[in-house]
């Protein structure tokens, strides 16, 4: 199908603006595939899209993708993604009747949350720049390969991977069966180094009677060693064609992610009986984790339209286990426009070790305390919804632009769920998420 | 919906494939698994940051260990 596109693509004039682009990339590929190019023309892509959650974290992103045939079975293609998020974080704190003070991630410096508002750092900020590119080409008539690598790297995160992929057709190629690995190593230095488990956060409350003897309290509850991430998956899948109009398509997948799983920036408030905040402490999470996922699609064309919807199931053995429901809808008009709205649904149980806080008769002798505790909202028990709808349209020199605009609502389940502490009720414990996404991608 | 399709799908199992000449439809490149991978791209970053499930159309990833 990749070849067919490719051919209906290549029938469409490139713009100029295109042609200079395929003459970069080809240089920058290098001569060794210069060397085999044909006369297929690249196809590039470039998206740019705006996430922004109210009164929390923005996000900018810019990719750019190409990708060309060089030969009647080979195929080159590239990603570059560039991204900055800004913003307020939540940092795991519970709210409180009185004003509270965090110290910053990195020690420089200090920020104040207000009465009954959701503690969040305000000075969140990361960039983020990514690489792929993968090769596939066939082995025989009706088996190929692809084989890809990434890199990405963010002010404190480098990761790496490399992935493969085989795959047969049988029955005319009505039936296609794949597996895939996929290999990842990642190297994480937090801003202010890593957090020791359950160590306190220390404050400048004006006890330190210098800010160097404030630093050497902070760098106590710190390891400066970086720590590593390492993932192994394996992805199976199998495409089935049922009839001219209908496909399906069934992966299962699993990932092996072991290192430091912990989120150095996420704390916990301890609270006493009566539920005011007694320290903070940094969070703590296993050091491995173990997923299978389900995942099926099925894609339907209509007279005017085609409509797919994907179920996927995800467990994994931190006992969280999640239900995906996504559909889409396109719908064709006139001149080679579209509109396509866009309906998902996601619900996930929270992780055994999700608290929104600890109290310090959770911690009180002789009951041992948690040898894991995280107050992430995200690995929380939480529903969310996504609407949006996209218009694609055909520009005069042949080149295709889209138009995405997305809301997404997490609501989190626990919500009703009493705290067990009086003072604590009228504190909102977990607060909804609300983001709204616009996006444009370009084809040329 | 999803059961539905299953259940033709497994029970019309012998009958199942086109020949290659009834391909016009399933040729469009709209019709293809992965048919927007941009926005695929950008849905994955997104749910990726804000849930703690990710991957089964694709690699899942290891990414940051923050969710």
């Amino acid at each position: 199908m990749r070849m067919q596109l490719n051919q209906s693509k290549n029938s469409v004039s490139k713009s100029r603006f295109a042609e200079k682009l395929a003459l970069a990339a080809t240089a920058l590929v290098g001569t060794a595939i210069h060397a085999q190019e044909n006369d297929a023309e690249w196809d590039f892509s470039a998206s740019a899209f705006a996430y922004s959650e109210i009164d929390r974290v923005s996000a900018a992103e810019l990719i750019f993708t190409g990708e060309k045939d060089f030969s009647d079975t080979s195929n080159f293609s590239f990603k570059v993604v560039l991204d900055s998020l800004t913003g307020a974080s939540a940092n795991g704190a519970i709210a409180q009747a009185t004003p509270q003070t965090f110290t910053r991630v990195s020690a420089n410096g200090q920020y104040a949350i207000a009465a009954f508002e959701t503690p969040t750092d305000n000075n969140y900020r990361d960039t983020r720049a990514q690489v792929n590119v993968s090769w596939t080409d066939a082995l025989t008539e009706d088996t190929r390969y692809t084989v890809g690598s990434n890199l990405s790297k963010e002010i404190d995160y480098l990761s790496f991977g490399v992935s493969g992929e085989l795959a047969k057709d049988f029955d005319r190629r009505n039936t296609t069966l794949s597996a895939g690995v996929s290999l990842g190593v990642d190297r994480f230095a937090p801003l202010g180094n890593v957090p020791l488990a359950f160590a306190s956060m220390v404050v400048d409350n004006g006890q330190f009677a210098s800010n160097a003897e404030f630093q050497t309290a902070f760098d106590a509850t710190r390891t400066t060693e970086s720590e590593t991430i390492n993932t192994a998956e394996l992805l199976l899948g199998w495409t089935q064609v049922v009839n001219r109009r209908m496909l399906f398509q069934f992966n299962y997948g699993f990932a092996n992610i072991s290192g430091y799983l912990t989120d150095p920036y996420k704390i916990l408030s301890l609270v006493d009986n009566s539920g005011i905040s007694q320290d903070y402490i940094y969070e703590n999470r296993p050091d491995s984790k173990q997923q299978h996922s389900v995942f099926g699609l099925m894609k339907y064309h209509l007279d005017e339209s085609i409509f797919d919807v994907s179920y996927r199931y995800v467990s994994n053995d931190w006992d969280i286990q999640s239900h995906t429901i996504d559909t889409h809808w396109r719908f064709f008009s006139d001149n080679g426009s579209f509109w396509e709205p866009h309906v998902r649904f996601y619900q996930q149980s929270a992780a055994e070790f999700y608290t929104p806080f600890l109290s310090q008769a959770q911690l009180s002798l002789p009951a041992p305390g948690p040898e894991f505790a995280s107050a992430d909202y995200r690995i929380g028990d939480l529903t969310a919804y996504t609407i949006g709808l996209k218009y694609g349209f055909q520009l005069e020199d042949g080149d295709r632009a889209e138009v995405r605009l997305e809301y997404y609502k997490q609501t989190p389940n626990d919500a009703n769920r009493p705290s067990g502490i009086a003072n604590l009720e009228n504190i909102d414990l977990y607060p909804e998420v609300d983001a709204v996404i616009l996006q444009f991608n370009y084809f040329f | 919906m999803i059961l539905g399709a299953l259940l033709t799908f497994l029970s019309g199992c012998s009958s199942m494939g086109v020949e290659p000449w009834d391909r016009d439809l399933l040729a469009k490149p709209e019709m293809a698994v992965n048919s927007s991978p941009l926005d695929q791209a950008i849905d994955d970053h997104i749910y990726f940051s804000k849930e703690a499930s990710s991957g089964g159309r694709s690699f899942a990833g290891g990414g940051c260990g923050c969710n």
